[in-house]
């Protein structure tokens, strides 16, 4: 008991559960750009959902209590649904194997180099910050920065979901006028 | 070793190559889409754990920003692909290479 005791204050338990959470992220974000088993567009849906849950548990590990709840609600529940749902609608086939042209697959190797290489170049002069911060991103915290500094941008936000809720009305009116 | 920011940032920039790479590589349109969802939450992930280590709360409040119009630009994306598909029969990117419907 004692020895557990120990493990947890030192934060090894937490380090298990990022490599765990880390690992599962890639994965399924893996799975979910190239599944070897299938190209079914409801199986990328799939692994997308457990990506975005196993973020959430990073989420957890970063104190982020409020931003993983809100992750797994928005996400992983209406995100999802809806993606799973146009899929279903559209009654997609399996995507057909077309030969990848070598011109594309340059270009596109050349354009994720490049940007990985800049991230290196910024991550290598940031520094580690390892010493235990005291942060704690609850709900209490984060509604009165939201209501207090960021009412505006708060405001507009809500603006902008009915902009987009007109928007996704008019769009899917069978006949445009 | 104890897991830091620099953890964090690693698994944040090989979250959006991947989906960079998705982007690039797929060719259904619904799994583009999907890809642009893991380079936004690539994005997330940096942020937050850029506010945990800084000991600032702002961060996160842009991440929930960041969440919202992510939820309404889904929203509009796809309501776009079904239009789109009610029209071409197809949601194949080679076969939607010309603008006029």
């Amino acid at each position: 008991m004692e020895a557990i005791n120990n493990l947890i204050s030192q934060g090894a338990v937490q380090d298990v559960l990022f490599w765990v959470f880390a690992a599962l992220t890639l994965i399924c974000a893996i799975l979910v750009i190239a599944n070897p088993f299938s190209r079914s567009p409801v199986t990328s849906a799939m692994f997308l959902v457990l990506t975005i849950i196993s973020m959430a548990g990073l989420f957890v590990l970063l104190h982020a209590f409020f931003l993983a709840a809100v992750q797994i609600l928005v996400y992983a529940g209406a995100v999802m649904v809806l993606f799973l749902f146009v899929i279903m609608l559209l009654d997609l086939k399996e995507e057909q194997r077309r030969k990848i042209k070598l011109f594309g697959l340059v270009t596109g190797l050349i354009a994720v180099g490049g940007i990985v290489s800049v991230f290196l170049k910024a991550l290598a002069s940031a520094g580690n910050g390892t010493d235990a911060p005291k942060l704690e991103g609850e709900t209490y915290a984060l509604g009165k920065l939201l209501f207090t500094q960021y009412t505006l941008p708060f405001e507009i936000v809500s603006v902008l979901l009915l902009v987009a809720m007109v928007g996704v009305i008019l769009l899917s009116k069978r006949k445009l006028e | 070793m104890q897991v830091g920011l620099h953890h964090y940032l690693t698994v944040s920039i090989l979250l959006f190559s991947l989906g960079l790479l998705g982007v690039i590589m797929r060719r259904n349109l619904l799994v583009i889409y999907m890809s642009l969802e893991l380079m936004l939450n690539a994005a997330n992930l940096a942020l937050v754990s850029f506010s945990r280590f800084n000991d600032k709360l702002d961060g996160q409040v842009l991440v929930f920003f960041i969440i919202t119009v992510a939820a309404a630009e889904v929203a509009v994306g796809l309501a776009l692909i079904v239009a789109l598909y009610r029209k071409r029969q197809s949601a194949h990117v080679e076969d939607l290479t010309s603008m006029k419907l």
